[in-house]
């Protein structure tokens, strides 16, 4: 096992050089440049010379990657063309809330999508099923912000039962440790600050687990389905064993390795950021953060954010696929 | 037994909750927590970028600093007009090249040291002799606007500095010195770029110590987490992973003391969002309010505030873009095509104006009594017929994706506009393009633009920030020369008689619309709202409203 991670983690180096030439020219590629983000109305032809001068954009394609290269190699992503802070420090500051927001989100899809599914297909046929099915269908289509909105008026607008916006009460004056703010208000026993920042993450977990919850109910059921038509099944039941371990121990256990891995690729998606849920929430993530710094043109967080996205992702896959070999013992990572 | 997986992950986690609470220090104050009638929390579409004033450019940034920081003179409440800030008075003398400056005493910086004549100097001549990554231009920017360059400049596209010197008389007054008559002086010096910070807290911060590289900026600590100004609110924290920059009564403050005790800035990028956030409660104001939530708000009981309109959408016309835009009775039919009444009652704001001029009746010279064009298809038709352009296909370029305020929608307004053009015979091409950095780079470089939307809010009150702006040089935006009307601007700049260059610029509005490089379409109104029970701010037509002055109703 040991082996396998080291050579998973190995193959990140040519992944990311590769991924990095890729985004480099795509950025440049792009037309327009930070100098007209930065200027606005008030920049003249001159003003922006100057700015690109100053940020090197006018040298030669190959010599601000090498620039890059170099910087990277000491793991130094630079500096962020708009707010002038370490792109890593930005980073640090952003992912802790997208972190929180996907735990949540994924929770609520995992913890509601797996028993549905399962109790879909025990019940296929029945009204129980039909409704599920169809309402996974409206979950898939609805789209995110418009639920966003759906949710925020009734829950926050009219009945003030959730705060619309941000991660937490900025009157709290709440202590700030790992930027996890749940995490911080336990670490620091400040249990206002942890509660009230588990109840900024409701609404936007609900709107964000959405389409995660949608489609873990399909496949749970699916694979469900496809379970309990196995002969071991029938085995088990024949041999006398009562319906709840069967179900538990047979059915439950064997369908759930196509959910894990989407479960996977689902968590993997939402640690890259939710542009839209985070937007109509005011949600200090790194979704919203990457969108703006497109259409700033900030290079360096555009290219340091992606490629530590990519190395989480990565990140992640291996944990599910570490996780096969705990749910099927017959699956050995080599 | 062997315990089941889930028990022992619930114990696990259990276990994990026990072991990190209590594992980091608190440093909450006591009785920070609790919001109540003191702390109001106001919506705003971006960051703040930085804290120090000289290094910023963006509207959040100066928001902010307007209520840390003071400048020696400063807009009246409400207007434009120059009024007393650190200064009491200012007089130029006879050359118009040095003005004095007459302090307020008794007056501290936020550190408790104390605000003086020779404060100022220090100032001064901190951005004066700006060095290195100080004079790049994303740095310094309303600097180098305003005054050109620096003591020493390092870069020999930067034109000489407009500044000369700075002299403490004595403690209460204060000779600064140009290089030569300006319109832009005292007006400018209104802006918070122009702020007067402590001298102790720019040293110990080491605020001009911009490092780095020039593509690997970074700013100081002093921008970052020290601002020390002299004005009625005080830096406490600013939680860039919570979107909110917080700010606290300055308990010493030399005028009427803020009535809130905090003041927090949150950070709410979309439009809808911020509406649901002070219908919800989260927020007790915010601003950019969209056209049309403005009526509704209001009709809520939402102490809703419109601004002087202190700003102009124009429809630029590029010369160089199609030869026949050349001819100046082209241009005057686009001017009669257009119907801009309509487009002003039906896609602005309440309280829109018809454009007469390239900037509002609330800037001194102001011209009424210029060449107006009244919408009239068949004049235009008629118009272009004589300059043989019957088939005049323009190539119009409008942004998406952005709400200015001057022009909340730029859709809406592009197929009014175009729809206008097109029933006067003008075949219309349309370019949409992203706002930033597309659109603007399109429009104000090259020769690919015919007709475009663009517009401008005035920096301070003086008509050269806008007129000037535009058309005081060659600019691929509109690709005329027209070297006589640039010699007015010149003349006007250089005009120290406040008498004398207003009258220059009521005759260079006429010039203006009678050449007609664009047509002035509207000038419109920005709203900003405040909770139902929150009152005390007026509306700045500089976006230089006063939280000092809110408080809640009880």
């Amino acid at each position: 096992m040991f082996r396998f991670i080291v050579r998973r983690l190995l193959q990140l180096i040519p992944t990311l050089f590769g991924l990095s030439i890729l985004l480099f020219i795509w950025l440049r590629r792009l037309p327009g440049g930070p100098e007209t983000a930065i200027l606005g109305e008030r920049g003249t032809p001159e003003m922006r010379a100057a700015i690109r001068h100053n940020l090197g954009l006018d040298e030669p394609v190959l010599v601000q990657y090498g620039r890059f290269v170099r910087r990277m190699i000491r793991l130094d992503l630079g500096t962020s063309i708009s707010t002038k802070r370490e792109v890593t420090t930005e980073f640090l500051q952003r992912f802790p809330g997208t972190v929180e927001l996907t735990i949540t989100a994924m929770v609520i899809a995992i913890g509601i999508g797996i028993p549905l599914g399962y109790l879909a297909a025990r019940r296929r046929g029945r009204l129980l099923d039909h409704m599920s099915v169809g309402g996974s269908l409206i979950g898939i289509c609805i789209p995110v912000f418009f639920l966003a909105y759906i949710l925020k008026a009734i829950f926050s607008e009219n009945l003030g039962w959730f705060p619309s916006s941000g991660r937490q009460d900025p009157t709290l004056g709440a202590t700030r440790i790992t930027n996890f703010f749940v995490l911080d208000g336990l670490m620091t026993r400040e249990w206002d600050a942890a509660a009230d920042a588990l109840w900024h993450l409701i609404l936007p977990g609900i709107a964000l687990a959405s389409i995660p919850l949608a489609i873990i109910v399909r496949i749970t059921r699916a694979s469900v389905l496809e379970v309990l038509n196995e002969d071991f099944v029938r085995t088990a039941e024949a041999k006398g064993l009562t319906e709840n371990v069967v179900r538990r121990r047979h059915v439950l256990r064997n369908s759930l390795l196509p959910v894990v891995t989407s479960i996977g690729l689902l968590t993997g998606g939402l640690l890259s950021g939710a542009v839209l849920t985070e937007t109509v929430f005011a949600f200090s993530g790194i979704g919203a953060f990457v969108a703006e710094a497109i259409s700033q043109r900030d290079y360096p967080v555009l290219m340091g954010f992606i490629m530590i996205i990519a190395v989480v992702y990565v990140l992640v896959n291996l944990i599910v696929d570490l996780s096969y070999s705990l749910i099927d013992p017959r699956v050995r990572v080599r | 037994m062997r315990a089941s997986r889930p028990k022992v992950a619930i114990a696990a986690v259990a276990v994990a909750a026990l072991a990190v609470a209590g594992c980091a220090e608190s440093n909450r104050e006591e009785g920070s927590s609790g919001s109540s009638k003191d702390t109001l929390v106001f919506g705003v579409a971006g960051d703040a970028k930085v804290l120090d004033p000289t290094m910023a450019s963006d509207g959040e940034s100066l928001r902010v600093a307007r209520q840390m920081f003071e400048t020696l003179v400063r807009p009246e409440e409400g207007g434009t007009k120059v009024s007393p800030g650190l200064a009491e008075s200012w007089t130029p003398d006879a050359a118009g090249t040095t003005w004095t400056f007459k302090l307020r005493s008794g007056v501290k910086f936020h550190d408790g040291t104390d605000f003086n004549a020779d404060a100022v100097c220090v100032n001064f001549n901190r951005w004066f002799n700006a060095k290195g990554l100080m004079q790049s231009p994303d740095v310094t920017a309303y600097w180098q606007d305003i005054m050109g360059g620096f003591a020493a400049n390092e870069d020999d596209t930067l034109p000489p500095s407009l500044f000369k010197s700075c002299t403490a008389t004595d403690p209460t007054t204060v000779d600064l010195a140009f290089t030569r008559v300006s319109s832009k002086i005292p007006a400018a010096l209104m802006l918070p770029s122009f702020s007067i910070h402590s001298p102790k807290a720019l040293q110990d911060y080491d605020a001009s110590n911009v490092s780095g590289s020039a593509d690997d900026i970074k700013y100081p600590a002093y921008a970052t987490g020290h601002p020390t100004g002299t004005g009625p609110f005080k830096f406490k924290s600013w939680d860039v992973p919570n979107k909110t920059l917080t700010l606290e009564r300055n308990e010493d403050y030399w005028g009427d003391k803020a009535k809130l005790k905090s003041l927090i800035f949150k950070t709410i990028s979309d439009e809808n969002a911020r509406k649901q956030a002070l219908r919800s409660g989260d927020i007790q104001g915010y601003d950019l309010v969209g056209p049309a939530d403005v009526e509704p708000l209001k009709n809520e009981g939402f102490n809703l505030l419109t601004r002087p309109a202190f700003n102009i959408l124009y429809l630029a016309i590029n010369q160089k873009g199609n030869p026949k835009l050349a001819d100046l009775k082209v241009r005057q039919a686009l001017a009669h095509a257009i119907n801009r009444q309509a487009l002003v009652d039906s896609k602005l704001p309440p309280g829109a104006q018809v454009a007469v001029n390239f900037f509002p009746d609330t800037v001194e010279g102001w011209n009424g009594d210029v060449t107006k064009y009244d919408y009239d298809v068949e004049k235009a038709k008629a118009l272009l017929a004589e300059a043989g352009a019957s088939d005049l296909t323009l190539r119009f370029h409008y942004p998406t994706e952005v709400t200015r305020p001057y022009m909340p929608n730029p859709k809406d307004l592009f197929e009014l506009v175009s729809a206008d053009l097109q029933a006067a015979g003008i075949k219309i091409e349309a370019i949409p393009l992203k706002w930033s950095p597309d659109y603007l780079n399109a429009t104000t470089s090259g020769n690919k633009h015919d007709i475009h939307f663009l517009g401008w809010t005035g920096d301070y009150g003086d008509g050269y920030n806008f007129i000037g702006t535009f058309f005081d040089r060659q600019k691929d935006e509109w690709g005329f020369n027209n070297p006589a009307l640039f010699e007015k601007f010149k003349q006007a700049d250089s005009t120290a008689d406040q008498a004398a260059k207003v009258a220059l610029y009521k005759e260079l509005n006429a010039d203006i619309m009678n050449f007609l490089p664009g047509v002035p379409i509207s000038h419109a109104p920005p709203a900003i709202v405040f909770g139902k029970d929150v009152t005390g701010v007026k509306a700045s037509p500089l976006t230089d409203e006063r939280f000092s002055s809110a408080e809640f109703k009880s």
